[in-house]
């Protein structure tokens, strides 16, 4: 698949539900082959962007885009969608709404069957496959959720929140089964509360707040812009002497530690000197911003 | 995938899930109990023709009635035969009948010479059959649709209260489900309704001596084209229903609308089978037209063109509800946070392409 073309677009997206503005103007690009986490508070409008997407909602302005398309309902046959609120049938068998949904996603019979006894047994589930839903584990309904998700071997995958409600192990295992897709070149748009869990997976970040896009880029183009120079440092005696240091904006001082960002522009060696100077530094290096403070950064 | 693909297999799930529903294959025995029972029972309990003993003398011209003949040496044995509850009667000399404790009716009249009688309505309905035969089509069409049509929205609620509607509306339209479901729900409770007439002719069929059956043919054959319109009629409006709630616990709340639309034209049928003024009316009436209309036809009052425009009325009408049903659906299918209104879910349809 060619990443230039295999494009998800949301354009100058608006949505209201009557007189509150759920999204405004929300704009970004989930890219073939990568994971794209979709990170935002509560009510932020990451489900309605993927209600959206997906064709539950319509826009009330703005568009989206597949392969520079106007999407159609032919293409998002070929999504594959994980609600955030899950369920599927109780009184069905795992296998055979597997079965049931993958049809519906426009498979024939054996082909259907055939990839969810794949998906079953790669996930785990081929042992209680053909039991009634109701009486799985909730861990076992979460990963019949995903393989009804994947069944149809999705062009775009588009999950909200995949990993609530698994277990450790199955994380891994849903992990390893969405890099998978994503190097088979499947644009993959993940949304999650668990901002370690998007750190370790994401390779594009796309933060959203009330509505509206603070941020979407790739991880490291997000890093570079969120990140001010921030140092820490860790010496033997008291490090209270920064204070004095007018390039110095002290962010935590506890004792012999501190953490400090230097105005822009301003060399952090003759710092160190400064330092070395008063006694000897335990640690001298650079803070890079984790997800957690880019996303409060972004949303302030 | 088309539409028309995707209503298929929406419509082959909700058969399969059906058909291995072990209360909807109960009920559907128990129909056809009531239906075979109904038909064969009450020819059996009659005891078929009396049993007479008599001697060789006067045995022919009972035989040639019919009777089941005990020829007997004499008249004391004849007498003997019916003390002891061999025969139900014994004809001796005279001749004279005997029977314990009630007259032997079809003996004594294959005895006697019966003047000559010229019936002036000769197609009027035994009144036993012409009570019991409007109730059975009423009583079938009422709790079939009843039980169907809640099973429909049972179904529709189901979908929104576990959410696997978010993943088939991503999947498929929204008219497709609703079809999907139409179209099973119909399927399966015609496919009951032809079980149990199919029951009723077979054991008809097999003991019927009166010509019931001729009469009946025409009522069961009309009855089948205002039973599916009726039923869609009626199953539109509990999928509207049943898209409006979001959980199965609150189902109460909007289907009495529903159920007394069903109900009170089966009461009026009932209670008005015999008057004139009323049945004519409830004929064309879309929600009692599918029974009282059948009815008018076995009575013999209907003309031959009335069915035609009743079962186009009802079309029409059943076609209106359909299209207002499909448009609440589609406006409230999507609203899985409690109890939609009905205004809002008529305003409520996403404007997607």
């Amino acid at each position: 698949m060619n990443a230039v073309t295999n494009v998800l677009r949301l354009d100058g997206v608006d949505r209201s539900f009557g007189d509150r503005r759920v999204l405004r103007n929300v704009s970004f690009d989930v890219t073939a082959g990568r994971m794209t986490g979709f990170v935002g508070g509560n009510g932020a409008g990451k489900t309605t962007s993927m209600r959206i997407i997906l064709g539950l909602l319509a826009p009330d302005a703005g568009q989206v885009s597949w392969r520079n398309a106007p999407l159609t309902r032919q293409a998002r046959q070929r999504f594959g969608y994980l609600p955030e609120e899950r369920g599927l049938y109780p009184k069905m068998s795992a296998r055979e709404q597997v079965i049931y949904l993958g049809r519906l996603h426009g498979m024939d019979a054996p082909a259907a069957r055939r990839a969810t006894d794949a998906l079953l047994d790669r996930l785990g589930l081929a042992e209680r496959g053909d039991d009634l839903l109701e009486t799985l584990s909730l861990g076992n309904q979460q990963r019949a959720q995903v393989a009804a998700a994947l069944v149809h071997d999705p062009e775009v995958l588009i999950l909200d929140e995949p990993f609530s409600g698994l277990d450790p192990l199955a994380v891994e295992t849903v992990v390893a089964v969405l890099r998978e897709r994503a190097a088979a070149g499947v644009p993959v748009l993940f949304s999650s509360h668990q901002l370690d869990v998007v750190e370790r997976l994401c390779d594009d970040l796309v933060i959203i707040a009330d509505g509206t896009i603070r941020a979407a880029g790739s991880r490291e183009q997000l890093r570079a812009t969120y990140t001010v120079p921030r140092y820490e440092l860790v010496v033997a005696t008291d490090a209270g002497w920064l204070r004095d240091q007018p390039e110095v904006t002290l962010v935590d001082l506890d004792g012999v530690r501190a953490v400090f960002d230097l105005a822009p522009g301003v060399d952090e060696q003759p710092l160190l000197h400064a330092a070395l100077a008063r006694g000897p530094v335990r640690a001298f290096r650079p803070v890079t911003p984790s997800l957690t403070e880019i996303f409060r950064e972004a949303t302030q | 995938m088309s539409t028309t693909q995707a209503t298929a297999l929406v419509a082959a799930r909700e058969i399969r899930v059906k058909l291995r529903d072990r209360t909807f294959l109960i009920s559907t025995l128990f129909f056809l109990l009531i239906a075979a029972a109904a038909t064969v029972l009450p020819p059996l309990l009659d005891g078929g023709p009396a049993s007479v003993a008599a001697t060789e003398a006067s045995a022919g011209k009972l035989r040639a009635a019919g009777l089941d003949v005990r020829v007997v040496p004499d008249d004391r044995a004849a007498e003997q035969a019916v003390r002891d509850g061999d025969v139900d009667a014994a004809v001796v000399a005279g001749p004279v009948v005997l029977a314990m404790d009630e007259a032997p009716d079809d003996v004594v009249s294959a005895l006697s010479t019966a003047p000559p009688v010229r019936l002036l309505d000769p197609d009027a309905v035994d009144p036993v059959v012409a009570f019991l035969v409007p109730f059975a089509f009423a009583f079938l069409f009422f709790v079939t649709s009843q039980t169907f049509g809640m099973q429909i929205a049972q179904s529709v609620i189901e979908e929104k209260q576990t959410r696997v509607v978010e993943i088939l509306v991503a999947a498929v339209p929204v008219r497709a489900l609703l079809a999907g479901k139409l179209i099973a729900g119909t399927l399966l409770a015609l496919g009951q309704i032809i079980l149990v007439a199919l029951a009723a002719v077979v054991g008809m069929r097999f003991t019927d001596t009166g010509g019931l059956l001729d009469l009946l043919a025409p009522a069961i054959g009309w009855f089948l084209p205002f039973f599916l319109f009726g039923f869609v009629l009626v199953a539109a409006m509990w999928v509207a229903a049943g898209a409006l709630v979001a959980r199965l616990e609150d189902i109460g709340g909007v289907s009495m609308p529903v159920q007394l639309a069903v109900m009170l034209p089966f009461f009026a049928v009932i209670f008005l089978n015999d008057n004139p003024a009323a049945m004519p009316a409830l004929s064309y009436l879309p929600f009692s037209a599918p029974t009282a209309m059948p009815l008018r036809l076995f009575t013999g009052d209907a003309a031959g063109w009335e069915p035609l425009v009743s079962l186009a009325v009802l079309l029409v009408t059943a076609g209106l509800v359909l299209a207002a049903g499909a448009r609440v659906y589609e406006g409230s299918l999507l609203r899985t946070n409690g109890r939609t209104s009905l205004r809002t879910a008529w305003r409520g349809r996403e404007p997607l392409g």
